[in-house]
């Protein structure tokens, strides 16, 4: 019994081509197989009435299934789209898609349910036993490919002519590139394209949902106030991508909540209006809009992998994944009292990239 | 009981009695049905519940283009900026792209819309969960074993598809949402050295999000992606047909043959029927279970963003570990390296999936064992490999759980950076202790198996001896179960044999071997072995009593 067919010439060690000495021990299986177990009937098999059971079940599954096809085109032409209801548990339910749903839902589940029940009553569950082959090919199968194969390179001279082999194999080399090449229009470079906004000097803040400029007096300690560009609307095509790099946040800080070195503080106060500053909307991590403002501490958190930003510390990273300081715009104020910016960003905004530096 | 040997020739006039019916004969002469046929009809496959799981992944599959198909009757991939006035009020007269506005559409004003788009995505999420958990069958059972390594190689192909698939469809209707994870896209691709710039305006058609993007990630999820994947599955299928399918040890089931029920009709009607199983399951889900409403999240705009959200669960992983990095950020010679976004969101991935993918061939290096295996190996027999995999399991749970630190964070009144802490070091740590125990508690289950077989399956039943001794009895297992218990191999450590011959000459390749056998002693030093002597010993024991 512990020869149970293991062919010592698929042992490990002599096909493990590990060299000399490598050897896994392999344990046989040490009790016999007693062979497949006696086939035991169910009770469909041996009664007659039980089988008969069955074979209503699965009708009355099939038929089930008919119900719910029709039900579902009954409800699809009669249950309003529009009509809406609130279930504890579901909430607000459309219940054209309920209806549709539980029909067809219930016919597929009655369809599958009736066929698995025909075959574990009423189909044959006697084991059949068929042999497995090895996926190998046999030798003489092998020997016949290989001359073939042998032939068909000897009949097309490609060992021989040794020009023709080496130019197909280069062809071959250079074939795909275009493939990669033809591809240069998807975009255009990227130039400089990060490294600017819309932002220029005197581009006023407006508010996004009015569209008033902004002005000092709007923003008091404490809040969180939103703005774009003025002219961002100039340009519909670009408006959304220029926004993904434009958008500003604007709040207030008393001088004496500003940290850091005294440089930091007096370029952090310099291009504030009166404490009133602007900063990029934009995290420095992968991009997203930060959104949740602490007024107490003055910090600014981004949803998606809560990088804290402390805007009384210029912006710095206190928390999270994002390594940069959220850029501030240099703000002002124009002869009729509107918030404009000085400059551009003094840096790219948003996430980093390569050529940054 | 062997069933299906298939005739060769026979002598004349033997089958003229045979009747074919003409629609068969006249396919038989122009396509050879018979011939091609003859030895699938009957088909053996054997059945456990595991061998569902690819079944689930196939039919969920099969949902997803027939309601996909349905989307794209009315879905418009265009990022163009319309105005909305449909049924939905609240967003009456908001700007929004097209494909925002068609998914509305979809979703308000077309019946059955919202039900398609609703199984499209609870089939996508069955889809992947179920290729995932079969991987997992596959790998803790050792299916992935000579000959099998190549429909490892295309399943692990098709899980990484249908990631992308999931992640791409998931983007089209571009809601707040779907644009969030989209812009999180862009800026990982931006975090790539050297090219990431370039590519990033390439994929985007110039700055994010542009005009081009959601048109063309329509062509990848409906068109280039689905051929793949049928194509894939369709070899996947072909190679289960061809290999046949593994089975469990057991009496009767050896590495050379195959029990089961025959695919005519039996394995049929099971497949067949579980197939409309899984149909009305996903259709009920999809009547009754709201899925990405994208109507409440608004059109995607890059200044807003709604806090707490969450990307589809198979994504999750990729947002805990961006989650859970460091801020490393490097400057050199005036280039940006922001390991950050790099390692989480692309080394670490990568290098999760690449062990996944050579596995196989890894496990084979290190046994040296090239023969073919069909049958299944019982986790526990196997206490290394499984330990591995639940080590990975632990990784990968550790990642997807810091994903949703914030919804910990609030649900349990934790500090997100007590908890981004924890996940760091559990990150780590986490793996090893669960390798540890996975591999203790393999090695405790073999000892009981070995228990079993030497003294029997405890019956409940206390006897008390004349002497007042309690003892329970144990009643013998069956030759069956006996033999099923015990018929896999104990595989022994590599042994080296001496580093050099007996000329002194060092023996080739022998740092690669000592490696191997390093391998092979941590894979298998530890195992229990049942042998029939033991058994014999015991046996005769309780014959003297
Ligand atoms: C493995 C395959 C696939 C997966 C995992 C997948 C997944 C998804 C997901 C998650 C969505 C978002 C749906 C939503 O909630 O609105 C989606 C949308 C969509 N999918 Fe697929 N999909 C697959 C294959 C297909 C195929 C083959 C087609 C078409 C032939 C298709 C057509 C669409 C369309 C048109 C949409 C956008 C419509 C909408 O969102 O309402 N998908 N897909
Ligand atoms: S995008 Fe802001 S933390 Fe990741």
């Amino acid at each position: 019994m512990t020869d149970r067919d293991m062919e010592t010439d698929h042992l490990p060690e002599n096909t493990g081509g590990a060299g000399h000495g490598a050897v896994t021990t392999v344990a046989e299986d040490p009790f016999q197989d007693p062979g497949l177990p006696a086939h035991r009937p169910r009770v469909t098999d041996l009664d007659p009435r039980a089988a008969k059971r069955a074979e209503r079940q699965v009708a009355l599954l099939f038929m089930i299934a008919v119900v719910g096809v029709i039900g579902s085109m009954v409800c699809y032409t009669f249950v309003p789209n529009t009509k809406v209801h609130r279930f504890t548990g579901l909430g607000t339910v459309n219940m054209n898609n309920l209806a549709l749903g539980l029909c067809l839902g219930f016919a597929f589940l009655a369809l599958g349910c009736g066929a698995i029940h025909w075959a574990r009553t009423l189909m044959t569950d006697v084991d059949l036993v068929q042999e497995r082959h090895p996926m190998k090919s046999d030798p003489e199968s092998t020997a016949f490919a290989v001359s073939e194969f042998k032939q068909g390179v000897a009949d097309s001279g490609f060992t021989k002519y040794p020009l023709i082999r080496r130019s197909l194999l280069t062809a071959m080399m250079v074939l795909p590139l275009p493939a990669v090449w033809l591809l240069r229009d998807l975009g255009p470079m990227p130039k400089d394209a990060l490294r600017h906004t819309l932002w220029a000097p005197g581009m006023k803040l407006v508010n996004p949902n009015t569209g008033q400029p902004l002005r000092v007096s709007d923003v008091t300690v404490g809040t969180l106030a939103l703005a774009n560009p003025a002219n961002l609307n100039d340009d519909p095509d670009e408006r959304i991508d220029n926004l993904a790099k434009a958008a500003v946040l604007v709040v207030r800080l008393p001088q004496e909540a500003l940290k850091g070195s005294e440089a930091q503080k007096k370029k952090q106060w310099d291009w504030s209006v009166d404490g009133v500053m602007a900063f990029s909307k934009i995290c420095t991590h992968v991009g997203c809009p930060v959104a949740l403002y602490e007024q107490q501490t003055h910090h600014m958190l981004c949803p998606c992998h809560q990088s804290t930003f402390d805007l009384s510390d210029d912006g710095k990273v206190i928390f999270g994944p994002a390594a940069r300081s959220l850029p501030q715009l240099p703000i002002t104020v124009d002869a009729d009292g509107n918030l404009v910016a000085v400059s551009d960003f003094r840096e790219p905004v948003g996430p980093s990239f390569w050529e940054r530096g | 009981m062997s069933a299906t040997t298939a005739p060769g020739a026979g002598a004349a006039g033997q089958y003229d009695d045979v009747k074919t019916d003409p629609v068969s004969s006249w396919a038989d002469e122009r396509l050879g049905i018979y011939k091609g046929s003859k030895n699938l009809i009957r088909k053996v496959f054997p059945d456990h519940w595991s061998f569902l799981l690819g079944e689930i992944a196939l039919f969920s599959f099969i949902l997803i283009l027939l309601s996909g198909v349905f989307l794209t009757l009315w879905f418009n991939p265009s990022m163009g900026e319309v105005e909305y006035h449909g049924s939905y009020l609240p967003l009456d007269g908001v700007s929004m792209s097209q494909a925002y506005a068609s998914t509305l559409n979809i979703s308000f004003d077309v019946r059955a819309g919202l039900l398609m788009r609703q199984v499209h995505h609870w089939a996508a999420l069955i889809f992947i969960m179920a290729i995932m958990v079969h991987m997992l069958r596959i790998f803790f059972t050792g299916a992935f074993r000579k000959p099998r390594e190549i429909n490892w190689l295309i399943g692990f192909t098709l899980m990484v598809l249908g990631l992308l698939e999931g992640f791409a469809g998931y983007s089209l209707p571009d809601d707040l949402l779907s644009g969030t994870g989209l812009r999180i896209a862009s800026g990982v691709i931006l975090s790539i050295p050297i090219v990431g710039t370039y590519v990033s305006y390439f994929l985007f058609g110039g700055n994010f999000p542009g005009h081009d993007f959601i048109p063309r990630l329509f062509t990848i999820h409906v068109l280039l992606i689905p051929a793949l994947i049928v194509g894939l599955v369709t070899a996947h299928l072909i190679l289960v047909f061809v290999q046949k399918h593994t089975q469990w040890a057991g009496p009767g089931k050896t590495n050379d043959n195959v029990v089961g029920l025959p695919l005519l009709p039996v394995y049929t009607a099971k497949a067949g029927g579980f197939m409309f199983v899984i149909f009305g399951v996903v259709f009920l889900l999809a009547g009754l279970v709201q899925i990405n409403p994208i109507w409440a999240y608004g059109p995607y705009t890059p200044d807003q963003i709604s806090a707490g959200s969450q990307p589809d669960w198979y994504i999750g992983f990729l947002e805990g570990s961006l989650r859970m990095m460091p801020n490393w950020e490097w400057n050199i010679w005036g280039h940006t390296l922001s390991f950050n976004v790099l390692i989480p969101s692309l080394i670490v991935p990568g290098i999760l999936f690449t062990a996944l993918a050579v596995w196989p061939f890894l496990e084979q290096w290190i046994t040296g064992d090239k023969r073919e295996h069909h049958i299944l190996d019982r986790p526990r027999n196997r206490p290394t490999r499984t330990a591995f995999g639940v080590g990975g399991i632990t990784f990968y749970g550790v990642l997807w759980l810091a994903g949703g630190n914030d919804l910990i964070a609030t649900h349990f009144h934790l500090s997100v950076e007590a908890l981004t802490w924890t996940f760091r070091v559990l990150i780590f740590l986490g793996p090893v202790i669960a390798f540890w125990c996975t591999k203790r508690i393999a090695l405790g289950l073999q000892r009981r198996d070995k228990d079993k077989v030497l003294h029997g399956r405890e019956t409940g039943i206390i006897k008390v001896s004349l002497e007042g001794e309690f003892t329970e009895v144990h009643e013998p297992l069956s030759a069956g179960e006996r033999y099923r218990l015990t018929a896999h191999e104990v595989q022994k450590p590599l042994e080296l044999g001496p580093a050099t011959d007996e000329n002194g000459v060092e023996r080739p390749g022998n740092r690669a071997l000592k490696l191997r056998a390093k391998a092979s002693e941590a894979m298998f030093s530890d195992h229990v072995e049942t042998t029939v002597e033991e058994y014999k010993e015991i046996e005769a024991g309780h014959g003297h009593h």
